[in-house]
């Protein structure tokens, strides 16, 4: 059994926005026989805005305790986020201590006031890149158990899971991973011009009106382009994309109800796995679509 | 607009990132990258911010709402002719704003993400996104943070019918908080030096 270290961040607690996440990327790694071994006592990275309130080394510290626990809790093992902002921080922060040893020498002296320490030779990876690069496209294919022919997805990358590292080698403006994924389900990648667009992120909370407009234009080429169905690896692009369809829908006078997934929750499902193994009845708008494959 | 580099050596030197001002090229890639742009949100897109860092315009540049309206998109990043980390020039800016006292203290997104955000984090180390929520809906008051949660309340009870809110808006602190305080108390004190 493959065993990683494994930093799920704030949404993927119990009872958190990206509670759907967690629970279907638990089932999915099960299924794959990948075990997922918790960072005991993880801190927040701190997300998009942390850089506001702390500058970047407190906000690079926050990530370094996490590493060094990491490495402390499971010695050389890759540290993996399926967060979209946990992983971008685990990654910046990582870059940077190589690549600037004045840096790693502050983040050594902040560490020591918790008596930790980090080497600084871990590997951040996203769950996609797991996915990918370790269990590889035939055996994500071979374990499809209930294809979910037929289902029309949008396959919505957004941002922090795109820029500015990129998955696997893939290009930023066009990336084809996810749709790839979606057809590995059996389901239909339609064409998908907001696949890389912004939903706002952060500012869906202190600027929703603007950050509502974005995401109707997300909405809109979903549906114009027959999707049943919003796939994205990010839990801010699930969250907003999701809940804010009724506020969309008053600010437009549009009917959006559009059932919005994790590519962990397709994966289940086709694999064989249950409604609630997907986490499908966590979902605020209901996944209708995919009740004929249940 | 006329080259007066007072407030630009400052940023170069204070502001995280702030050094590769000096290498844009004006080009606008980054204006035309921005989500926000189409939407009218901003007075400046990152190349007007650049160039009136170089221009000298201290008082309109860090009292402005333009660096907060970032989304961290990273689209100006990646799209850089020069490969300058426009996003965190820009987040750098934002938070030079906040060091030297010239944010606008109603900035909504300057607010959340300092006084909202940052606070929920170091209260505990994880984000509660129960008392997040709540401290920002009544930021302003008992009036306006009911009207608030009136607004709120469909996307609240969605959340928490599929057990993706918790409806305990307290959490405890994480078990090393003791070191987890101190490492960040000495973070912010190097980062002054």
């Amino acid at each position: 059994m493959k065993e990683y270290s494994f930093y799920p961040g704030c949404s993927s607690e119990k009872m958190a926005s990206a509670a759907n996440m967690e629970n279907s990327v638990h089932h999915m790694c099960e299924i794959l026989g990948i075990k997922l071994k918790e960072i005991d006592d993880w801190n927040c990275c701190s997300a998009s805005i942390g850089y506001a309130g702390g500058g970047q080394l407190p906000r690079m510290a926050l990530t370094a305790r996490n590493f060094a626990l990491s490495q402390a809790q499971s010695p050389g093992k890759d540290v993996v986020a399926t967060c979209a902002a946990c992983w971008l921080a685990l990654r910046e922060t990582q870059e940077r201590i190589e690549e600037e040893p004045v840096v790693k020498a502050q983040l050594d002296t902040v560490l020591k006031e918790a008596n930790l320490t980090y080497d600084g030779h871990l590997k951040p990876r996203h769950m996609v890149e797991v996915l990918i690069e370790d269990v590889g496209w035939d055996q994500l294919k071979a374990k499809v158990k209930k294809p979910l022919k037929g289902l029309k997805v949008a396959g919505y990358v957004g941002c922090q899971t795109n820029r500015p590292f990129g998955v696997c080698g893939d290009n930023f403006e066009d990336p084809q991973y996810l749709d790839r994924m979606i057809e590995a389900t059996g389901a239909t990648a339609v064409p998908f011009p907001k696949k890389v667009a912004c939903c706002g992120g952060a500012l869906a909370f202190s600027e929703n009106e603007n950050a509502c407009k974005l995401i109707k234009e997300i909405l809109q080429s979903a549906v114009d382009n027959g999707a049943e169905a919003i796939v994205t690896p990010c839990p801010v692009c699930q969250l907003n994309v999701e809940v804010y369809q009724g506020k969309v829908n008053k600010m437009f006078n549009t009917r959006f109800n559009i059932p919005v997934l994790y590519y962990s929750q397709l994966f289940v499902l086709a694999w064989g796995g249950s409604w609630e193994q997907a986490a499908l009845n966590q979902q605020v708008v209901p996944a209708t679509a995919l009740q004929r494959f249940a | 607009m006329a080259y007066n580099l007072s407030f630009a050596r400052k940023v170069y030197k204070n502001a995280e990132m702030g050094h590769w001002i000096k290498m844009c090229m004006q080009c606008g890639v980054c204006s035309g990258s921005c989500p926000l742009g189409p939407l009218g949100a901003w007075e400046f897109g990152p190349r007007e911010i650049f160039q009136r860092v170089r221009a000298g315009k201290e008082e309109e540049i860090l009292g402005s709402g333009a660096m907060w309206m970032c989304t961290s998109c990273y689209n100006c990043i990646v799209r850089c002719p020069r490969g300058l980390p426009i996003t965190h020039i820009v987040h750098g800016l934002a938070r030079y704003a906040v060091e030297t006292g010239k944010v606008k203290p109603t900035q909504p997104t300057a607010r959340f993400a300092t006084k909202v955000f940052w606070n929920n984090i170091v209260k505990t180390g994880r984000v509660g996104e129960a008392a997040l929520s709540m401290h920002l809906y009544f930021i302003d008051g008992i009036g306006t943070g009911i009207s608030n949660v009136l607004e709120m309340k469909d996307v609240a009870l969605g959340m928490l019918k599929s057990k993706r809110l918790n409806p305990i808006p307290f959490r405890g602190k994480i078990k090393g908080y003791d070191g987890f305080k101190k490492m960040l108390d000495k973070a912010f004190e190097l980062e002054k030096k």
